[in-house]
């Protein structure tokens, strides 16, 4: 037998833990945030269960700020392949009018997504919530378990996570507490964009280069995708052929200038990149370990 | 000079403009796994940290914060400290240790490679033997002022247990030493002398100065005296073997049936291959049937081998559930219900003989007792000792016994089937690791008359515990009842009485029996004790945190 090249085994790997869920967690949920992790986690988890339909319902926990695009590739998308999708969205933000602008990044994502992920995961019951994320993101993420066992009120404890030898996943856990589990743990960002080029898997356009209005803001090019975006003082709109690396609420989303505009452009973009991806991401810059303190309080 | 060429290719970027054959490349590429482990300040965070750097993995913006975070936190004054590049809990940044395993990954034009960095100190071995679980390679790392020390045999040991045969050994922070091919051959010298323990089947030495780069990913000038290839080189050429025999095994993870007409078992294929038409049995019940098809997720197929994600259909409507096999017809592979292996203990609970625990093997979870542990192992001089219980971090040979028959194989042959988790029933907790030595397989069934229950009972109170193999249970037995008949037979000529020989020789088997038993615990009391003192004394090592 030849070895199996490095993206199979991935794959293999993805759906391996995927079953693995299905078979011994009472009720369980993918996570579904629209953009090319959620896109290739959907893929995989169509295929792992295959020719039978997907033993779970999807997840969107909105915060009313999306961009409009993800929207509606979101509802094209499920409806296309006949999953079967949840949106939540915090309505106790929603009445306080909590919002990136007025609220600033760390009280927006922190009403709107991860206290919008606890209320939406208790009303369902979801004992184990699958997300795209992967450990190469960021550095709190790369001690991140497969399966991370979170407490009765969603908190995560970096000291007591169990260890995972092999692929043998202990998927026990006392009433109430959940798991979050990440199939895409070992895969890299250039890993997600050769296998969504390889398998021909949809991803929303804003990936691709394309004139946007834009206006530069704290050094980042924030996307005006509708009105609520108000120009401060000495702010212009400009038209520039930008695309987004990772998508989130769009305030919050930083642009990169480009001209790719194509699978193989991107890819080969990719390769040129010298900066990380989560760069422009606002959120990810709201203090030192940020990240690491965000997900002990529950966030993805 | 050829290895001096691969060198250079390897160093291209990956960003050479986008040709199809260079966008279908990635997809192709070898996936290496390895793990960086040794002692504590052997300096593997920032042996991998300028892996990462040297392969152009490290983006722009990290950069930038690393630069910040090295005037912070780091320990290498001004000048770039690249640990901080893998140390992400802020714990392990303020305390400037790896606390956690950290999983890294970065790529050549060759290979792509996932890095798994372990800590280093004792307390954390539990961490370190995840890492090793899935490697085909270890780097195990040794400071060349120290040479090596306990940790590096325990670490080795560990490596070598979790079945890692490839090995590079890196003589890191030659800097200090003075370049000294000397200190470089003895402390090289020193660990060949550990590798026939270990069973090791590729051993390289490297001599390194991680933080300034030399032998890293180009030859270092100040060590003219070495000729081997530089780290990266290995890493890029070293062979993972394939650890497993060529029977095909499937544990099945999920029964696939969307609707009456499809009825589909899936999971990911633990060895071997299978093609359409295949006569396959399920385990542990032995129904038998044939191959129908099989869908991999590049689709329908007529052959799936070993890694594979497959569902499989079958010729006829038999019940399979979650967690039993299907093998090959005819392979010899059965179901058990015993076993002896090596465990890891993972948390503070330990692991005690008499106890009842869940056991994850493969796919299934079955309640298992531990019967017997037949000694523990000092890993730092690997001297097998009587042993009570097996603690956190601490490695022991443990029989377990089984509620139900299960499909288990020697971790040797197999390692999807041959590892498994002992799991406390009550709190959840993952208790220890293991790794199959042995499997015992039922009785045959011309011990006509006598259940094999009896049989088995008779056969261990009979032979000493540590004959774990059935070659080894039969010469003992095979002995005892030939030293019972040469006690027999003076009795028996002197007395003129057969009766009385034959009284002799079940007194003789009685009594050595009870006696061995009770000599036995004896010595496992002792070994207690002295492991206990032994433990007090040794708690100060590693103390680099």
């Amino acid at each position: 037998m030849k070895p199996m090249p490095h993206l199979q085994k991935l794959e293999a790997e993805a759906i391996f833990i995927l079953r693995e869920v299905a078979a011994t967690c009472e009720k369980p949920v993918l996570l579904y945030s629209i953009g090319k992790d959620s896109a290739v986690l959907l893929h995989l988890a169509l295929k792992a269960f295959a020719p039978g339909r997907l033993p779970f319902p999807l997840l969107h926990v909105d915060t009313g700020w999306k961009f409009r695009e993800m929207i509606e590739f979101r509802d094209a998308t499920t409806k296309r392949l006949g999953v079967d999708l949840l949106v939540h969205i915090n309505p106790e933000g929603l009445a306080q009018r909590i919002g990136p602008l007025s609220h600033g990044s760390a009280v927006h994502t922190d009403v709107m997504k991860t206290q919008g992920l606890k209320q939406a995961l208790d009303k369902y019951g979801f004992d184990a919530a699958f997300g795209g994320a992967r450990r190469d993101e960021e550095k709190s993420r790369a001690k991140e378990r497969v399966f991370s066992l979170r407490s009765a009120d969603h908190r995560w404890d970096p000291k007591s996570q169990r260890p995972e030898p092999w692929a043998l996943f202990n998927t026990r856990k006392a009433q109430g507490e959940s798991f979050r589990v990440f199939p895409l743990s070992n895969w890299t960002e250039n890993d997600v964009w050769d296998y969504i080029a390889l398998e021909n898997i949809p991803v929303v356009p804003l990936y691709f280069a394309k004139p946007r209005p834009v206006v530069r803001r704290n050094g980042a090019l924030i996307m005006r995708d509708d009105d609520r975006l108000t120009l401060l003082p000495g702010e212009t709109l400009e038209m520039r052929s930008v695309r987004f690396r990772t998508l989130g609420c769009y305030p919050l989303t930083g642009a990169v200038e480009s001209a790719a505009a194509t699978l193989p452009e991107i890819l080969a973009e990719m390769r040129q990149s010298r900066v990380s991806e989560r760069q422009g991401r606002v959120i990810d810059h709201d203090g030192a370990s940020s990240m690491e303190k965000k997900k002990q309080e529950g966030y993805f | 000079m050829r290895a001096a060429l691969a060198l250079t290719e390897s160093r291209l970027p990956e960003a050479s403009p986008a040709s199809p054959a260079t966008v279908a490349q990635p997809a192709q590429k070898s996936l290496l796994r390895f793990i960086t482990c040794g002692s504590v300040d052997d300096g593997k965070s920032t042996l991998l940290g300028r892996l990462l750097w040297e392969t152009n993995s490290v983006f722009e913006d990290q950069a930038e914060a690393l630069a910040r975070d090295s005037e912070k936190f780091g320990t290498t004054g001004k000048a770039i400290d690249y640990a901080l590049l893998v140390d992400g809990l802020s714990a392990e940044r303020e305390q400037g240790i790896t606390i956690d395993v950290a999983y890294r990954y970065f790529s050549t034009l060759r290979r792509s490679f996932i890095a798994a960095d372990t800590p280093g100190h004792e307390q954390y071995t539990r961490n370190m033997a995840t890492g090793a679980s899935t490697a085909d390679c270890a780097i195990i790392l040794i400071d060349a002022r120290k040479g090596l020390l306990p940790q590096t045999r325990r670490h080795s040991y560990i490596v070598s247990m979790l079945g890692v045969r490839s090995v590079i050994v890196a003589v890191n922070k030659m800097d200090l030493v003075g370049y000294s091919e000397e200190t470089f051959r003895r402390i090289e010298a020193d660990y060949r002398a550990l590798v026939p323990a270990l069973g090791f089947t590729e051993v390289h030495v490297v001599p390194l100065a991680a933080r300034e780069g030399d032998n890293l990913s180009s030859l270092s000038p100040r060590m003219r005296w070495y000729r081997g290839a530089t780290l990266l080189d290995l890493l890029e050429t070293i062979e993972a073997p394939l650890r497993q025999d060529a029977r095909f095994r499937l544990p099945v993870q999920w029964v696939n049936r969307p609707d009456a007409e499809f009825r589909g078992y899936s999971g990911t294929i633990a060895g071997g291959e299978i093609r359409v038409g295949d006569p396959v049995t399920v385990l542990p019940r032995g129904q038998e049937s044939r191959i129908a098809r099989i869908l991999t997720p590049q689709g329908e197929a007529q052959a799936a081998g070993a890694g594979e994600a497959v569902t499989v259909t079958l010729g006829h409507e038999i019940d399979v559930s979650r967690g039993d096999v299907i093998v090959s017809t005819g392979s010899g592979l059965k179901p058990t219900r015993r076993m002896t292996a090596r465990l890891l203990g993972l948390a503070d609970a330990g692991i005690e003989p008499g106890r009842t625990y869940l056991l994850k093997l493969g796919t299934g979870l079955v309640r298992t007792r531990v019967s017997m542990i037949h000694y523990g192992v000092n890993i730092e001089d690997y001297v097998e000792t009587p042993s009570a219980r097996i603690a956190l971090n601490g490695i022991g040979l443990a029989t377990l016994e089984v509620e139900t028959e299960i499909h288990a194989t020697r971790y040797s042959e197999c390692a999807a089937l041959g590892s498994l988790l002992l799991i406390d029933p009550i709190n959840n907790e993952t208790l220890a690791l293991g790794t199959i030595d042995q499997v015992v397989l039922p009785a045959a069934p011309d011990t006509a008359g006598t259940s094999p229950h009896v049989v088995e009972t008779l056969v261990r109170l009979l032979v000493p515990a540590d004959a774990t193999t059935p070659e080894a249970r039969s010469r003992h037995l095979s002995w005892r009842l030939a030293s019972a008949l040469l006690v027999a037979l003076p009795v028996g000529l002197v007395t003129g009485s057969a009766g009385l020989g034959l009284a002799a020789a079940i007194g003789d088997v009685l009594l050595r029996t009870l006696g061995r038993a009770g000599h036995d615990r004896l010595w496992r009391a002792i070994g207690a004790l002295r492991r206990r003192r032994a433990q007090d004394t040794l708690g100060l090592d590693g103390g680099g945190i």
